[in-house]
């Protein structure tokens, strides 16, 4: 078994890292949704409660990448 | 089923959790142990529902006032908030149906001796996202007749180049990725919070039982996880019924909503 073998020899679940790559634009998504939403609520308040409605649907539609991510991962490829 | 590390080895949870084996037929339907699962959770949505709604009192008791607050909070907090009072009322009992049978088959996944969600199977949540995906296009469709369609491919204001490719961009997401991701939203977060669950626990029984000794130390601290994780399961599983209900409402609104 040459170098190039031994370095390319990948065990275990490749899903984890493809995931793990998946999981990485909806994970600053999330992060710069409710960051605004936070910036949001500083500056006014009273629009608390409508803001937060929208920060869920905001995250739903971003974290859904995410759970693509996942799903991938179980599909059978032959 | 989960399975106890007997063998000496450790064994993680796999995706076979979700396809137990069959306990009996019903009319050649093979039943298994998550199908039971969700036949508990529809009677306990309907024994808890019913109730709690008969003689009413004008001063709530604390079961009646606990029922009102969840009817009241779909009502206020997500159908009128986002479609208005009267498209509220229109659209009212099926969001509180897909919010009520989304939180009580998500429920089940932290409940002891139940430990899987009804939705962690494909099943639930394909059959809610169509019946979502039915709703906003026939709320569409009543609303502006077969305009609709075209408000919803050829946004006003796009210039006639770009046309072609904003309509298949807005078919794909419109009528083909809502209701995928509604789907997978919810089965995902089920079947991925099931997995670490399984994990943490089966993990904590193998570093006490099976490993033992210094390895206990490391049990602790899954069991710790476990438990942490638990009451994570508790907020998806609400926030997911949520997100699930809300998302509806917004589909609807955008289809009944006016183009401007």
């Amino acid at each position: 078994m040459d170098a190039t073998t031994v370095l390319a020899d990948i065990n275990g679940h490749l899903a984890a890292v493809g995931y793990g790559l998946a999981a990485i634009g909806p994970a600053i998504g999330v992060g710069i949704v409710v960051g605004k939403t936070i910036e949001g609520v500083a500056r006014q308040p009273e629009l608390a409660g409508r803001l937060q409605v929208l920060m869920w649907i905001g995250i739903a539609f971003t974290e859904a990448l995410a759970f693509v991510g996942i799903a991938v991962g179980f599909i059978p490829f032959p | 089923m989960p399975r106890l590390a007997t063998d000496g080895e450790f064994h993680g949870p796999s995706i076979d959790e979700f396809f137990p084996e069959i306990l009996f037929n019903i009319a050649g339907i093979p039943v298994h142990r998550i199908h039971l699962v969700q036949f508990l959770s529809v009677i306990a949505i309907v024994v808890i529902l019913v109730l709690g709604t008969r003689r009413m009192k004008v001063v709530p008791g604390r079961f009646q006032s606990l029922v009102e607050m969840g009817l009241g909070f779909v009502r206020g907090g997500i159908a009128h908030d986002l479609l208005g009072r009267k498209d509220g009322d229109r659209f009212l009992p099926i969001l509180t149906t897909i919010f009520f049978m989304v939180l009580f088959m998500n429920i089940t996944g932290i409940i002891p001796f139940l430990n899987i969600a009804g939705t962690s199977i494909a099943a639930v949540p394909l059959l809610l996202a169509v019946v979502s995906y039915v709703t906003f296009i026939y709320a569409g469709i009543r609303r502006h007749g077969f305009r609709f369609f075209k408000n919803a491919l050829l946004p006003q204001g796009v210039p006639g180049f770009a046309l072609p490719i904003v309509a298949v961009i807005e078919l794909v997401s419109t009528f083909i990725l809502r209701p995928v991701t509604l789907m997978l939203r919810l089965l995902m977060n089920m079947v991925v919070g099931h997995m670490l669950l399984v994990l943490c626990f089966s993990a904590t029984q193998f570093f006490f039982f099976t490993a033992g000794g210094g390895w206990a130390a490391l049990g602790v601290g899954t069991l710790a996880f476990g438990g942490a994780f638990t009451l994570f399961e508790v907020l998806v599983a609400v926030l997911q019924a949520y997100v699930f209900t809300v998302l509806t409402a917004v589909y609807i609104q955008l289809a009944v909503a006016e183009e401007h």
